[in-house]
């Protein structure tokens, strides 16, 4: 079977039940859906699907054959931050950053599908099925109304960790 | 290993690979079986996968509204008959609808905390027919009937459900939780010249039941004469038994019914 993974194609040799999760993350080491409660009562492990986010411990291997598969690392990278990764940065929206990939997954295709910017409430909606266990819930909130307003998400200062260097401090973090 | 995975490309392949169903897991949306797989507490020996036999379009004709087993419920949110899009609305949240289908969803038997397939209520109180294929061919009959006999050997293809005007409403009870099912729901439909009045509870039993009696004599009291309310992780019996007569009241008031 195959998938397009971020754009990459990829041959897969998992068995057609095998949830899309474990696919992604055992068999091509992609880890940024987690694996949280492999019910699909947490949202940790959303992926886009075709462009639509699914809980990928729900979706069978063989169901999305062919497919295009976005995960967090199809979105941007350090240097190259997707508005909606900027804003979760700027808003200190990530604590134990569990629950993130499959926040900034859902709230890019929510903010994408609406068109609008987006009332409080309608964020609730849309991320009513991601658990954030740190309950960082305002934070969070607040980047995605903010990433759906089009806030300037310039980041000057993203610490980057570079291998062999001390790591930079992040912004705002005590020194 | 789940040793052969089927997957039809038509809906009448799906149905002759499904036969009399003997031996075979159908696999829907995946949504109850996966997890179920994954950790393996479920070892299918054969699956029938039914993501590409087409039957994923809702379409209207000869004045009836035709719903295909493999229609995302997601695909319900939106849909002009009021009563399926606000059930559909309550499903889960809006990336479990994607997967979750409504074959799926009608056929779902209960989970070891909470009953399920709140969409068979609706369904009930629209009059819905559900058409399956198996050993002895193909039928079409009353949703409630389909619930009622032994499913194991039928495989749902569509439901349908004539387009008639009516009167709908809805009372439910359920936590302030995305995921968590019904502690109680009742709904019902009445046609614009206050004939054929149904009602059905979900939540409460292991399937909707359709409630006759209250149908008949108008009165909430008699919905314990038509369900038996279970015990489980979301309510109790004796919890259910004491709102489900507010909300059947609740549901005769919107409904208008003089």
């Amino acid at each position: 079977m195959k998938l397009i993974v971020n754009g990459i194609e990829q041959d897969v040799a998992s068995p057609p039940l095998t949830p899309l999760l474990h696919v992604l993350r055992d068999e091509l080491d992609i880890t940024s859906p987690k694996a949280g409660c492999q019910q699909g009562g947490c949202g940790t492990c959303t992926v886009l699907v075709d462009g639509e986010p699914r809980r990928s411990c729900l979706t069978a291997l063989a169901a999305v054959d062919g497919a295009e598969i976005t995960t967090l690392e199809g979105l941007g990278g350090p240097d190259s931050l997707s508005p909606v990764q900027a804003a979760f940065y700027n808003h200190y929206a990530a604590q134990c950053g569990f629950c993130t990939p499959g926040m900034i997954l859902a709230a890019s295709h929510l903010i994408e599908s609406h068109g609008r910017p987006l009332e409080r409430d309608e964020v609730l909606e849309g991320l009513s099925g991601h658990y954030c266990r740190c309950t960082g819930y305002v934070k969070i909130v607040d980047a995605v109304l903010a990433a759906s307003r089009g806030e300037a998400t310039e980041i000057e200062d993203l610490p980057v960790a570079v291998p062999g260097e001390p790591e930079v401090q992040p912004k705002g973090s005590p020194a | 290993m789940t040793d052969q995975v089927l997957v039809p490309t038509s809906a009448d392949e799906a149905v002759s690979l499904y036969g009399s169903g003997e031996g075979l897991t159908v696999f829907a949306g995946g949504t109850i079986l996966l997890p179920e797989i994954a950790t393996g507490k479920l070892r299918p020996e054969r699956a029938l996968m039914l993501h590409k036999a087409g039957l994923d379009t809702i379409r209207t004709e000869n004045g009836r509204t035709v719903i295909g087993a493999m229609v995302p419920v997601a695909a319900l949110v939106d849909h002009p008959i009021d009563l399926l899009a606000q059930t559909a609305r309550h499903v889960a949240d809006a990336e479990v609808r994607r997967n979750a289908t409504v074959g799926g969803n009608i056929c779902a038997p209960p989970g070891p905390d909470a009953q399920r397939g709140d969409l068979a209520a609706p369904l009930m109180a629209l009059g819905a027919r559900v058409r399956s294929a198996g050993a002895g061919g193909e039928r079409t009959e009353p949703i409630e009937d389909f619930l009622a006999g032994d499913r194991s050997g039928r495989l749902v293809l569509e439901v349908e459900l004539d387009d008639v005007e009516r009167r709908t409403a809805a009372a439910g009870l359920r936590r302030r939780h995305a995921h968590s099912y019904a502690v109680a729901a009742v709904v019902g439909a009445v046609r614009v010249d206050g004939s054929d009045l149904r009602l059905a509870a979900a939540g409460v039993a292991p399937t909707a039941v359709r409630l006759r009696a209250v149908e008949e004599s108008r009165d909430a009291g008699d919905v314990l004469r038509d369900v038996q309310p279970v015990d489980d992780a979301v309510a109790s019996a004796a919890y259910r038994s004491s709102i489900l007569p507010k909300l059947v009241r609740e549901v005769l008031d919107r409904l208008e019914l003089k």
